[in-house]
């Protein structure tokens, strides 16, 4: 079995593409159909081509702060490429990625970081929980959806994300623990992309890996290049697969890098050297996937400029929807606080429709 | 009819809505084979099994952060936090998620948890087992809270707070768990969340409690005896308040007392104080006032009693407001 191959603590990493896109790993090379291939490249240019957009528009003051993925997309579409509609993702913050190839839309993603709840009302049978912004606490979420699935007997499968440093959390231990002791079908990758905002990995724990974790809680944890797509795929792939059989949760540790700032208002220059940056942009994920999609005659120049205008495009429009669409309503941020509103907060709505007609109708009454 | 203590009628509620919906499962810190701490739960997970009913990790944490997770999944968990003072590992999960995730996702996702917890003090217990933390509840916006202080309230909101499709806080009080017994019906019944009761009718002054330190009032009226004529109400829900209940009943009596077992600063008694303020300003013959512990750390057992308030206090400040003039 893959997960006693390869050793963490011995700080044996798993890879099946190299920097080229050539398969090193030919026992682990994941059979996946060329449509599939193609979508996951697909994916992850959408992913990468609205993250730079997104980040032009929040300089252009059009965009509110957001966390960008560039550099993850890899350890974001592998995963989910490597699961089945019914199978839950439970996403940290930066997982838009992840998010669109399990079905939310770029419109929902970007609505969300635009500034309104309704991104985060994906479509029916489309199982994503919402972005999760106070760090680690979605651990516990994926283990109660995969206990509820435990219980229910259904065969689902919940996909979660944590970075490096939500690893610190107590909430991390608490998640994947409750996992542990439930054999619960469960799957947790941590990011590890090197920082928790500045504070560089080997501040964040002793730990020599952070895949090792794994031993303590009495499951398998391997460590992944995570700018492997398809190492990724593979390592999920078999972790959903013991999920489902009733084996129980796996940690994956996706070794990646983000490539942009922690979010829009953070200045990662101040923290980390050029050096480093170009040496992780050598192992830029859709690159070596290219390089492979390319080496099996799947994809080529011709198509990727044709995908790139097409993709442009397609943000641009989705943005301009976006900046289009009509902004809460008075009644909505209220009306989802509990199912029924109590009296007093009906009244405390009305109290501010009664105020906002008032100005609107010219305030001097 | 069945006669049984505040307990009992816990149990059973959680023992009919188990048998009645399968989605419902129950767990906590001992809450399976042994029944919890106090025995709530007792007999439950042999009735319906390890998977439904059972015990879990020290986690407070992961005890909500799981509900949450199960809730978004189609389950009713009941979750217990083993004493209200160990809530705050948990308490990150209910504010930040548990209150919000109706509202984050538009309504995706509705979060159908009852989180159980004993709390309050005079039963000599160590520290951190006997605080009264619903301020702190009350002030997160997408929470509900329920207080029972009888037998037939305890069963009937705790039927409420598992069909309700909001989470629900359900503070149980320990010091009167098998203080007494009432006739509760067997069958299935709801007491509204987000509605007071009055206890009884006056028209001299309203009293408002809760939970135990409602028993302590009803010794002090009955002390009082046919000198003053109180309206007494048990508020029975902090959040969402039945504070038109409380307006209604001074305007009627023009005079008003709150007594609570929690602190005095920001405590419930403060925002009743408020909300009668604004409704019922006209009709006041008094200050309205508050009865509260002070906003001291509850002592340890051989100093409690200068925390606690007990009868003969309250009779004493319900005589003052009473007689005010």
């Amino acid at each position: 079995m893959l997960f006693d191959q390869y050793d963490p603590l011995k700080g044996e990493m798993f890879t099946v593409l190299d920097k080229d896109g050539k398969v090193v790993n030919k026992d682990y090379e994941p059979s996946i159909d060329d449509e599939t291939l193609v979508h996951m490249y697909k994916t992850m240019q959408l992913a990468r081509i609205a993250d730079i957009k997104a980040l032009q528009y929040q300089r252009q003051g059009r965009m509110l702060t957001f966390a960008p993925v560039q550099g993850q997309e890899a350890s974001q579409v592998g995963p989910m490429a490597a699961t089945e509609q019914k199978d839950w993702l439970v996403p940290a913050f930066r997982e838009a990625a992840a998010m669109l190839y399990k079905g939310a839309t770029l419109y929902q993603n970007y609505l969300y970081w635009y500034g309104n709840e309704l991104g985060s009302q994906y479509d029916e049978g489309v199982n994503i929980m919402p972005v999760n912004v106070p760090i680690g606490s979605q651990i516990n979420h994926a283990a109660g959806v995969a206990h509820a699935a435990k219980i229910k007997g259904t065969d689902e499968v919940a996909i979660t994300y944590i970075g490096d440093g939500g690893t610190s959390n107590g909430e991390f231990h608490e998640g994947v623990n409750w996992g542990g002791v439930y054999d619960l079908p469960m799957v947790t990758i941590i990011q590890n992309n090197q920082y928790a905002i500045s504070t560089p990995r080997s501040q964040a724990t002793r730990a020599k890996t952070l895949a090792q974790k794994a031993h303590a809680y009495g499951i398998p944890g391997i460590q992944v290049d995570g700018n492997d797509a398809l190492a990724m795929y593979a390592a999920t792939s078999e972790a959903v697969k013991r999920a489902r059989n009733g084996e129980g949760p796996t940690l994956i540790e996706a070794v990646t890098y983000r490539m942009g700032p922690h979010t829009t208002s953070d200045d990662p220059t101040i923290y980390r050297s050029e050096e480093e940056v170009n040496e992780w942009r050598e192992k830029d994920p859709l690159t070596r996937f290219y390089k492979y999609l390319a080496n099996r005659k799947l994809w080529n120049k011709e198509k990727d400029d044709a995908l790139q205008e097409e993709l442009k495009k397609f943000v641009a429009d989705t943005f301009k929807q976006v900046e289009n669409a009509p902004h809460p309503t008075l009644d909505e941020v209220f009306d989802y606080t509990y199912e029924t509103l109590p009296k007093d907060l009906k009244r405390q709505k009305e109290a501010i429709r009664a105020y906002q007609e008032q100005q609107e109708s010219g305030g001097d009454e | 009819m069945a006669t049984m203590t505040l307990l009992k009628a816990i149990n059973n509620a959680l023992d009919q809505q188990l048998k009645n919906d399968k989605s419902v499962v129950l767990y906590g810190e001992d809450a399976g084979f042994e029944g919890g701490v106090f025995r709530v739960t007792a007999g439950l997970q042999k009735t319906h099994g390890k998977d439904r009913v059972f015990d879990t990790p020290i986690s407070e944490a992961g005890i909500i952060g799981t509900a949450i997770g199960m809730a978004s999944n189609g389950m009713r968990p009941v979750t217990e936090i083993q004493f209200s003072g160990f809530m705050f590992p948990g308490f990150n999960q209910m504010a930040v998620h548990m209150a919000r995730m109706r509202n984050r996702s538009r309504g995706k996702y509705n979060l159908p948890i009852v989180v159980r917890m004993p709390y309050g003090g005079g039963v000599r217990a160590l520290e951190h087992h006997s605080e009264s933390l619903e301020t702190l509840f009350a002030h997160i916006p997408g929470l509900k809270l329920v207080i029972p202080s009888t037998p037939y309230d305890a069963k009937g909101l705790m039927t409420a707070a598992i069909k309700d499709n909001d989470p629900v806080i359900y503070f149980e009080p320990k010091k009167i768990y098998r203080a007494f017994k009432q006739e509760v019906p067997e069958e299935e019944y709801e007491v509204e969340i987000g509605k007071a009761r009055t206890v009884q009718e006056g028209s001299d002054i309203t009293v408002v409690s809760w939970g135990a330190m409602l028993h302590e009032t009803m010794k002090a009226i009955k002390e009082i005896g046919d000198d003053i004529s109180v309206e007494l109400i048990d508020l029975r829900t902090i959040a969402p308040m039945d504070s038109d209940a409380v307006v209604e009943s001074v305007k009627k009596t023009g005079r008003l007392l709150v007594v609570h077992e929690a602190v005095k600063t920001l405590g419930i008694g403060s925002e009743l104080i408020s909300r009668v303020n604004e409704g019922a300003f006209f009709h006041l013959e008094a200050q309205p006032t508050r009865l509260t512990s002070p906003d001291i750390t509850v002592p340890l057992p051989k100093g409690e009693r200068h925390h606690i308030v007990d009868a003969p206090r309250i009779k004493q400040e319900i005589e003052k407001v009473a007689y005010f003039e």
